[in-house]
């Protein structure tokens, strides 16, 4: 592919370099290296066409190997569907792509596809669906025509919306079984509340609400060509593409706009929660509250005092409480950032039942650290070294440059967002890394929340204050479930 | 079903993959350097100038399948240490920290000896001992700073880094901007040359907390420890790549260090870099550092290997989970010939939606939400387990469970794969290979696989000629080979609503 050299002339050259390699035969040690600048690199950006009917489409060429992917983001996900029909946008998410067609069903698109070793693939967030397709670059035309079928004709088959409600029927029977899923989901509802729709969970009841039309009628509402914006990356022609869009995307017409609902962001109640887990001799801790957005200015000091305090093998809890007092395996977290919604601070730990407070005054203990003094100008360099010298994997390939452009048009941010983070990084002091430490990280304004086998724990969780108990029981289903799906009883009775 | 035309289809797309990956190959052995060093390191270094950047993997020939009797999880805990750095890197005196870490050594080697007494054990002897330790240890600690060889990494723009530990093999890598490879050949030739065991004694605690993390405290996790070392007697696959709980209370830094000199060798070793490097410039620098860590043989190989089962096995906990059905059975390690047959069998049977697995269990039959069957576990190195399993979906059963992959399994042993269903494990194992070559992590990390294991990186391509020849009749060979019920072992979880009584207070 790139072999600009004769044989010949690689060979003269690597006898000289071997030649010139014998004068320096000791290694250097590490800290006496001096290292070259980097190489100048313009990642290439991807061409922005906007459509009249209002879509968006960024066309990334790659020529490295003979491979397409596209995808399309939709506005409207799960935090517009009605709480009394929580998961009504998983499944749409699901059964967009299985329930095939107007003329194929979803396993014929299955044959179709995987006969070419091709991928199409919907799917479903907080904020957006998505369409998305992979193939090799031979198979395009025919998985586009496939893909835009899907996008226009879908049919919402019911035999594929039983088949995706069982399978969620299965993760609510099994999301008490393994610590992971009980923590990440019980922390979000501390954090936002349990009725906010960022952290809110399905239950049978709910999912059993959920009808083909609500399926239907979703996507009559959102899926519209001023609701998308579409990226394409891989081998193709840039000009050919962009007619082979036009074709396809010109014509359609306008839609309702998509509008989020207003998400009201009361603040995390702060206090001690507690999750009993019998099975486990290790102990889980969360301390969350809400984050910040990011287009608060405080975003780039916020990420160097990340860096500093949680992020990565280097900072301090990894040193402190993994490192010199050996309480942890996983520990880490920091103040949390989203584009349009508050994120959610979270600083978690997994100890032995037996360290458990220990635990959470350690964690305690390094938020104090950050309070009581700006980190001193070596740890404050190392954290913007960290966050400057790697910036370049941000963009190393063309995908995450088309990725990254794609969400700062989503959430409407300034398009060269990630060039302007660099400067804004460099600038950050010391004295606003403890600001932004003592403005988003209070102890006192802490959800903590613990799952543990508590008869083992060193000293008892009330030692710290107050424990509220949270109780995980999940709602048993409707009993005409029950009996559809030949339970005895509620999962784990059975 | 239009059988003939999606036989032309699939007939066409072979003969417009077939060249291309042959291409790949030609152009590959072009930008791929390969270079074996005086003292058996072998090093590829694969050129792809993409961005300014480039990834490495380094590849050590050794997991826990080589842990020493009574030291489970010794390979694992190396892996650690690996980060803990060198006489150069994180400590503020080694001339002082090597004297306290000796008498570290010194005196765990006394509390251990006092701990494991069977008779005679003196409390207060104990105690003393334990202290005169933990005081050893923090006057060594005084030298330490804390993880400057992933602060190092991480400050000039690593990123990635990390490490693991399988039974059969042990790596690590990261990834970092072009203009760091000598600062990376410093510091990892460094750490593979001349590594010292500081914090052992808190570091094995927080391997202890991933072990409890992992296994003690995940149903899954437990599922799997159990059904691994009832399927397996002799191969060391019977034991947890974590170690047990008494193994890593007992086990010691000296240890670890014996095992470093035993196994962390050039000759079994095997490095790969891949992206923005010239290799005329970067080999001569890679040789520079490299060429410190000592010539030695390559170890001998483990020689035990597993005997055939000759009964069903099985092992079921009760647990406050939800069911779950694992059923293994024995196969020849990678190197047997009919490896890309089993290759086959797992494509057919479990990738994506139209597979057997997922047809019948999960949309036909409707019992279970998820099922497949796949070889490896837990490693391919030695004789293995081909898998299968089911999670049911509430109202359903294990049994029905495995019934249905009973049904499915003797359909493989009685009648042929359909022609579009070889066709596409054919066409689907050649798309893969070319979308991972879009990645220089997972190059590095193929590139030093397959040296490793074959001797050649070409045997990467190569393996789709195996993949090409793979009939109807071998599917139907190896499957009537395998899976024979006295070769089988089973695993479930069974639902309880209480924790049965050993379980509480776990440790």
């Amino acid at each position: 592919m790139r072999n600009r050299r004769s044989p010949f002339a690689l060979l003269l050259l690597s006898v000289a370099l071997a030649a010139g390699a014998c004068a320096q035969t000791q290694p250097t040690p590490w800290n006496q290296l001096k290292f070259p600048p980097l190489p100048a690199f313009q990642p290439q950006q991807p061409v922005r066409i906007q459509l009249a009917n209002g879509m968006v489409i960024f066309l990334q060429p790659d020529h490295e190997l003979p491979l397409i992917s596209a995808s399309a983001s939709i506005r409207g996900g799960a935090i517009s569907e009605p709480a009394a029909k929580t998961g009504l946008v998983s499944l749409y998410g699901d059964v967009w792509r299985t329930g095939g067609t107007k003329t194929r069903t979803g396993d014929q698109m299955d044959d179709f596809l995987e006969a070419r070793a091709a991928k199409i693939e919907t799917g479903d967030g907080s904020g957006s669906t998505s369409v998305s397709l992979n193939c090799l670059k031979g198979d395009f035309d025919a998985v586009f025509d496939m893909y835009l079928d899907l996008l226009h004709n879908p049919e919402f088959r019911a035999d594929k919306l039983d088949l995706a409600k069982q399978q969620m029927y299965t993760g609510i029977a099994r999301r008490n079984d393994e610590v992971g899923s009980i923590v990440g989901r019980e922390s979000a509802i501390l954090a936002y509340g349990k009725d906010n729709p960022y952290a809110r969970e399905e239950q049978y009841a709910t999912v059993a609400a959920v009808t083909r039309q609500d399926l239907v009628n979703w996507h009559q509402q959102y899926v519209h060509p001023n609701n998308i914006i579409f990226g394409i990356s891989g081998d193709f022609d840039p000009k050919a593409m962009e007619a082979k869009l036009r074709q396809a995307f010109e014509a359609w017409p306008k839609g309702a706009q998509a509008k989020d609902p207003e998400v009201k962001f009361p603040p995390t109640k702060p206090g001690y929660y507690f999750i009993e887990k019998t099975d486990v001799n290790q102990s889980t801790i969360a301390m969350v509250d809400l984050g910040i957005l990011r287009d608060n200015p405080d975003y780039f000091a916020v990420s160097v005092m990340n860096e500093i305090f949680g992020g990565g093998f280097s900072s301090r809890l990894f040193n402190n409480v993994r490192a010199a007092k050996g309480l942890a395996y996983s520990v880490g977290g920091g103040v949390g950032s989203s584009f349009n919604h508050p994120g959610m601070t979270n600083i978690r730990m997994q100890t032995k039942s037996e360290t458990t407070v220990v635990g959470v005054q350690a964690l305690y203990e390094e938020i104090d650290k950050m309070h009581d003094k700006a980190p001193d100008a070596d740890e404050l360099k190392r954290a913007k070294d960290q966050i400057l010298n790697s910036f370049i994997f941000r963009f190393d390939t063309p995908e995450k440059v088309l990725r990254e452009k794609m969400a700062y048009e989503f959430y409407h941010y300034p398009l060269d967002f990630l060039e302007r983070y660099r400067g804004e990084i460099e600038k950050v002091t010391a004295e606003q890394v403890q600001a932004v430490a003592k403005k988003y990280l209070q102890k006192d304004k802490l959800a903590v929340l613990v799952l543990g086998n508590d008869p083992n724990f060193d000293k008892p969780l009330s030692s710290l204050g107050p424990v509220t108990k949270v109780d995980i029981t999940i709602p048993p289903p409707p009993k005409e479930l029950m009996q559809q799906m030949g339970m005895q009883g509620p999962p784990g009775e059975n | 079903m239009k059988r003939s035309l999606a036989n032309a289809l699939g007939l066409l797309l072979l003969a417009l993959t077939l060249p291309l990956a042959a291409q790949d190959l030609a152009s590959f052995e072009k930008r791929v350097t390969v270079k074996t060093l005086p003292n058996g390191l072998t090093v590829l270094i694969l050129r792809r100038p993409e961005a300014p950047v480039f990834s490495f993997f380094t590849m050590v020939d050794t997991g826990s399948a080589q842990d020493p009797l009574s030291k489970t999880g010794l390979a694992h805990m190396m892996e650690h240490m690996a980060f803990k750095g060198t006489p150069d890197i994180g400590t503020t005196n080694y001339a002082e920290e090597k004297v306290a870490l000796a008498k570290v050594e010194q005196a765990y080697a006394a509390y251990e000896a006092e701990r494991i007494k069977r008779v005679g054990r003196d409390p207060q002897k104990l105690a003393e001992l334990q202290k005169e330790w933990q005081d050893a240890i923090a006057a060594a600690d005084k030298f330490v700073i804390k993880n400057q060889f992933g602060e190092i990494v991480e400050s000039h723009g690593g990123v990635g880094m990390n490490a693991f530990t399988t039974y059969d093999e042990t790596g690590y890598l990261y990834s970092m901007p072009s203009n760091m490879i000598e600062l990376w050949a410093a510091i990892e030739s460094d750490r593979f040359a001349n590594p010292v065991m500081r914090e052992f004694y808190k570091e094995r605690n927080v391997v202890m907390e991933e072990r409890r993390m992992r296994t003690d405290s995940s149903p899954t996790g437990r599922l799997v420890e159990q059904f691994l070392g009832t399927a397996f007697d002799a191969n060391p696959y019977h034991r947890p790549t974590i170690g047990y709980q008494s193994d890593l209370q007992s086990f010691s830094a000296t240890d670890a260090e014996r095992f470093f000199h035993h196994y962390y060798l050039p000759s079994n070793m095997v490095i790969a870099l891949v992206g923005d490097l010239d290799p005329d410039k970067v080999m001569p620098i890679v040789e520079r550092y490299f060429s410190q860590l000592p010539t030695e043989p390559k170890p001998t190989e483990l020689t035990t290997v597993e005997p055939p089962q000759n009964s069903v096995r099985e092992v079921k906990l009760h647990e406050m989970a939800q069911p779950l059905y694992l059923e293994g059975y024995h196969r020849p390690s990678y190197l047997d010939p009919d490896d890309a047959v089993y290759d086959a069998i797992t494509d057919i049977m479990s990738n994506g939606r139209t597979s057997r697995m997922y047809r019948s269990l999960v949309r036909d039959q409707k019992i279970a939400a998820a099922a497949a069957g796949f070889s490896g576990l837990p490693g391919t190195k030695y004789a293995h387990l081909f898998a299968f399993y089911g999670v049911p979906i509430p109202g359903h059963t294990n049994q029905e469970i495995q019934k249905a992959i009973q049904e499915q399994i003797t359909k493989l042993k009685t009648q042929d794969v359909t022609d579009e269903e070889l066709q596409m494990f054919k066409t689907r194992t050649k798309a893969d290979l070319i979308r991972g070559l879009a990645s220089n992590e997972g190059l590095a990390q193929q590139l030093a696989i397959y040296q490793t294991r074959y001797g050649d990186w070409r045997e990467l391509f190569r393996y789709l000629d195996k993949v090409d020849k793979v009939t109807k009749a071998d599917i139907r060979r190896v499957a009537n080979k395998v899976f024979q019920d006295e070769n089988r072992t089973i695993g479930t979880i069974q639902t309880v609503t209480q924790p049965p009584a050993d379980a509480k207070g776990a440790n």
